[in-house]
């Protein structure tokens, strides 16, 4: 089922520059269990679009199947959605990126819907540099399946069972970076001050922006000796601090010089990352992206934030050198070459 | 020794090796007898490999106009000593039999009952030309010279297609008709021409074929074209035997005629995905985002695009789907025809699903037929697939004219913009069906501020696209699916009926590639005295007047290409009026398209005698001669 909220509106309730409040954001009740991480994602995003600001209406969440898949419906109740079929959302986005280019497109997956199955479509989505922000609700297990073990749950991670998982995982993010993905981030659905800049910075990339967000299953995977827990994932991250300053807003808090560095994204908005934590290396350098990443991991710690960033690799739309103008929008006269052109062909087959 | 007597009624026959350069030789030799007016229908019979293997070229004259295949060779053209064992047995009695008499044939192949024109092809390039590359291409000009000769072909039409075919290179055109000329004086210095079968201008030729301004057209080709003219703008495919040459086609003349000359933007966006997966999750995104989109592939492909084709059923979501099929099952002969996906494209997917059909069997219709797939697929909120062959897509075929009217407005179906959401009374339900023909209103990303946003899912929803287990909900929404399918049957292309000189309860129904052959046969029928009416399907679901085809004759061949008779079983399962005992099948699945003689000799032998009136009375009685 899904529950819809009642039509109630709080007359005070603040509104952002287009004149929404948060309430015109959100989407039905959500029916996942009490405390799942994938509802603080759908939070974060919710405050992100809220706080860009984003007209709800020209945003279209596309999602494949699982419980993180579901969520589309529990935030944005004015976007248009499409839950589509387990691993496949990546072509479902690309088709509907190509026919409207003005909209803004924000993919939601699971690990499994991403890692497994869907494995193939994520690869090339990533190297087609589709412009579109694609959220990995990454919980180590197939949540809406049960609880097995995913291909991203680490080697050695005990499911609940107590069984330990003697494979090793897949990390999303480090493979982006190998295929040429032009924004990848790590955070963690409970660390909302850091997810909710980069879900801004993500939705103002112009190409493709992986989120890979870690969001514990309490149901299936929150147990001792899973490394998806939340006490596990919390003691083991090392989040490195990230501020997202929107166009209209002159940088107004003043950082002490050298402890900071900014990336002016195309729309004129700015990413502010904080040269702490353990995030010395130059971000838009995907080999030392690489290593920092593979240098956590090797001392048992995860880096969250930014870990890299190309803003200026062309996207899907400029490869392919489409017409502004949205493809959907095109009429006969656009369209058919009419019957002049077609007597020449006929002639030209005689 | 008998040799074979015929004017524009014969069949020759190349073997060659692939990958030497003989396919556009051999396509110049049918187009020169398409260009004297006379009908011809070339067709390759091509192996799955790129060089080395035995290929051939088969091209039919018929002044009647028959453009199936006919079965047997009179006049074998053989380049290839790979296969030149079995290419002398294919040659009928009284037929011909050139080859490379270079070295001298193997007395083990000398028949006593066929004609041998040997022609030292090889021994000529040596002396002609010193690069190996041209020894190879120029021969290949040279048997088409010495054709010209043996058959009568105009050598002024040959001339003519080399410059056309050269413009802007013309410093090829002079070297290709010198290698024409080669083989030309060869034959008229050595052999006796013309032979027993040759070419006429105007000779006999049936009324509808010279009536008409014919071209020469792959179908695959009219199918890229057609979707440029219904407006297609996103297009992705996964490249596979026989469709490939559709997204190809589509492409290259979009970039002829999609390009914005001022700017360089395109109209359109082509993908090559990295599978067909996500080819068609690819084309069901664009469409439900409103753009026209479709996708190209054969049986593997279609396989891949089950659960997505089920997505776009339920989800109702205009997905156009093209399938070139080729022999299956799994890989099959990848390079032959046959019509055998007709059951797996009817149900595609699990649960309870069926899909909009059409069957196209020239290359005009290959373009009419797509142009109206995006009409139908939207109007309907659905997939619809154009199911064509190899047969018909990699072959030239003569066809009528590419038509297209200038009034045509693309119909979009039952979408809500922005103003009218505005104007909306009541709440919008994306699955209510307000005009109780089962199509529903849909709404597009983007249309409107505060009304028209719902998630599309697969999942079962109420009439509002709310997610709902519901099993009264998930019960009407199925039913009303149903009903949709009913209203397709007011939408989709009506068949062709050919009804026989005089009344009879049997009658003949087939579509797609096996209508050529089958109306041949029907010829060669009725001048035995068999009376027999003819329909050619053009879509699913069956429309009134498939019903009532049926119901009016006692016995139907359904002739098709597949071993089981797949469109005999949809018959009998969606047809109100099928039964076993009327549905009799004709079919051939060996991968090389059906023929004439072959449906003939089936129907005759089931037959028997039986409706057969004596001709003579016949003709006196409708007065009127067989054509
Ligand atoms: C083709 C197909 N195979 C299997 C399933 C069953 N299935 C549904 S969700 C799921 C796993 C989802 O895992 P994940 O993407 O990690 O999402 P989560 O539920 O953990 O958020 C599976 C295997 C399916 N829906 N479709
Ligand atoms: S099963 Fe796990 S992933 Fe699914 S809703 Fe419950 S907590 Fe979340
Ligand atoms: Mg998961």
């Amino acid at each position: 089922m899904t529950y819809q909220r009642p039509n109630f509106r709080h007359p005070d309730a603040p509104t952002n520059p287009l004149g929404y409040t948060r309430r015109d954001y959100e989407g039905s009740i959500s029916t996942l269990c009490a405390g799942c991480g994938h509802d603080s994602i759908s939070a974060a995003i919710i405050e992100a679009c809220f706080g860009l600001p984003l007209e709800p209406h020209r945003i279209a969440k596309l999602s494949g199947i699982g419980c993180s898949s579901k969520t589309p419906a529990y935030f944005l109740g004015r976007s248009h959605g499409f839950n589509s079929v387990h691993g496949r959302m990546p072509s479902v986005a690309t088709g509907a990126s190509l026919a409207n280019n003005e909209l803004v497109y924000i993919g939601v997956s699971g690990d499994g819907d991403s890692a497994s199955i869907g494995m193939g479509q994520f690869a090339h989505v990533v190297r087609r540099n589709l412009n579109m922000t694609y959220i990995v609700e990454n919980n180590g297990c197939y949540g809406l399946t049960k609880g097995q073990d995913s291909a991203t749950a680490d080697r050695g991670s005990k499911s609940k069972k107590g069984a330990s998982n003697p494979y090793e995982a897949i990390d999303l993010a480090s493979l982006a970076i190998q295929l040429g993905a032009t924004f990848v981030a790590r955070s963690f659905s409970g660390d909302r001050h850091q997810l909710v800049p980069l879900i801004q910075a993500a939705l103002s990339h112009k190409g493709f922006a992986l989120l890979d967000v870690m969001s514990p299953c309490v149901t299936f995977n929150n147990h001792t000796g899973s490394t998806k827990s939340y006490v596990h994932v919390r003691d083991h991250i090392d989040p490195a601090p990230v501020d997202f300053v929107p166009i209209r807003d002159e940088i107004k808090a003043s950082y002490e010089a050298g402890t900071t560095f900014e990336v002016r994204m195309h729309d004129g908005s700015v990413v502010r990352l904080h040269k702490d934590s353990g995030q010395e290396y130059d971000i838009e350098d995907p080999q030392a992206a690489l290593r920092a990443i593979a240098e956590h991991e090797q001392a048992g710690r995860t880096l969250t934030g930014l870990l890299y960033i190309d803003k200026d690799a062309p996207d899907l739309h400029k490869v392919l050198g489409t017409s502004p103008r949205p493809l959907n929008s095109m009429q006969e006269k656009d369209l058919c070459p009419g019957s002049k052109m077609l007597d020449s062909i006929n002639a030209g087959l005689r | 020794m008998r040799a074979k007597q015929a004017v524009n009624d014969f069949v020759v026959k190349f073997a060659n090796v692939n990958g030497t350069g003989s396919a556009s030789a051999n396509s110049l030799f049918a187009k020169s007898i398409f260009r004297m007016g006379i009908p011809v229908s070339p067709r390759n019979i091509f192996p799955s490999n790129i060089q080395g293997l035995p290929t051939w070229y088969e091209v039919r004259v018929s002044h009647k106009g028959y453009l199936g295949r006919r079965g047997g060779v009179d006049l074998m053209v053989c380049v290839n000593p790979q296969s030149m064992e079995r290419d002398v047995k294919d040659v009928e009695p009284g037929g011909y039999f050139l080859y490379d008499s270079t070295k001298p044939i193997d007395p083990r192949l000398v028949r006593d009952d066929i004609n041998y024109l040997g022609l030292p092809l090889t021994e000529i390039c040596l002396r002609e030309y010193t690069d190996a590359r041209q020894r190879l291409l120029f021969k290949n000009m040279i048997y088409v010279g010495a054709l010209s000769a043996l058959l009568e072909i105009e050598f002024q039409v040959l001339k003519d297609l080399i410059s056309d075919q050269f413009k802007g290179k013309e410093k090829l055109v002079s070297p290709n008709i010198h290698a024409l000329e080669l083989g030309h004086h060869y034959a008229m210095k050595h052999f006796e021409c013309p032979l027993g079968i040759r070419v006429k201008r105007g000779g006999d030729i049936a009324p509808h074929m010279s009536g008409v301004d014919h071209i020469l057209m792959d179908g695959n080709t009219a199918t890229g074209l057609g979707a440029v003219y219904g407006g297609a703008t996103v297009m992705a495919w996964y490249p596979i035997t026989p469709s490939t040459s559709v997204a190809e086609a589509f492409e290259r003349y979009c970039t002829r005629m999609r390009i914005d000359p001022g700017t360089g933007q395109k109209n359109y966006a082509v993908v090559q995905a990295e599978d067909e997966l996500s080819a068609i999750g690819m084309v069901i995104g664009a469409a439900w985002n409103g753009a026209r989109s479709f996708t190209a592939t054969s049986g593997p492909g279609l396989s891949l695009m089950g659960e997505f084709l089920g997505l776009a059923y339920f989800a109702e979501i205009p997905t156009v789907l093209v399938d070139v099929q080729r022999a299956g099952p799994s890989t099959g002969m990848p390079t032959r025809t046959q019509q055998s996906d007709i059951l797996a494209a009817a149900y595609a997917s699990h649960g309870d699903t069926k899909h909009v059909l059409l069957f196209p069997a020239t290359p005009a219709e290959c373009f009419s037929l797509t142009v109206n797939a995006f009409d139908l697929a939207e109007r309907l909120q659905t997939p619809v697939i154009m199911l064509t062959d190899l047969e018909l897509g990699m072959n030239d075929c003569m066809s009528p004219p590419l038509e297209f009217d200038d009034a045509y407005r693309f119909d979009r179906g039952k979408v809500l913009d922005g103003e009218a959401l505005d104007k909306l009374q009541s709440r919008f339900g994306r699955y209510l069906d307000v005009d109780g023909d089962g199509i529903t209103y849909r709404t597009l990303p983007g249309a409107h501020p505060t009304k028209g946003a719902f998630t599309t899912r697969g999942t079962s929803r109420d009439d509002y696209a709310i997610y709902t287990e519901d099993g009264d909900a998930y019960v009407r929404n199925m039913d009303r699916l149903l009903l949709k399918f009913e209203t397709a049957k007011r939408y989709v292309p009506a068949p062709k009926i050919k009804p026989a000189a005089q009344p009879t309860r049997i009658g003949t129904l087939f579509f797609g590639t096996t209508a050529s052959p089958a109306y041949e046969a029907l010829e060669i029928l009725e001048e035995e005295g068999y009376a027999i009416d003819a329909l050619r399907l053009r879509a699913f679901p069956f429309t009134r007047e498939v019903e009532q085809f049926i119901d009016e004759h006692d016995t139907i061949f359904v002739i098709e290409q597949n071993r089981d008779g797949q469109m005999r079983r949809l018959l009998l399962n969606e047809s109100n009026c099928a039964t076993r005992e009327k549905l009799v099948s004709v079919v051939n699945y060996d991968g090389l398209p059906i023929t004439a003689r072959h449906i003939a000799g089936h129907i005759r032998s089931r037959l028997g005698g039986a409706n057969v009136t004596d001709i003579a009375q016949k003709r006196s009685s409708s007065g009127r001669t067989m054509a």
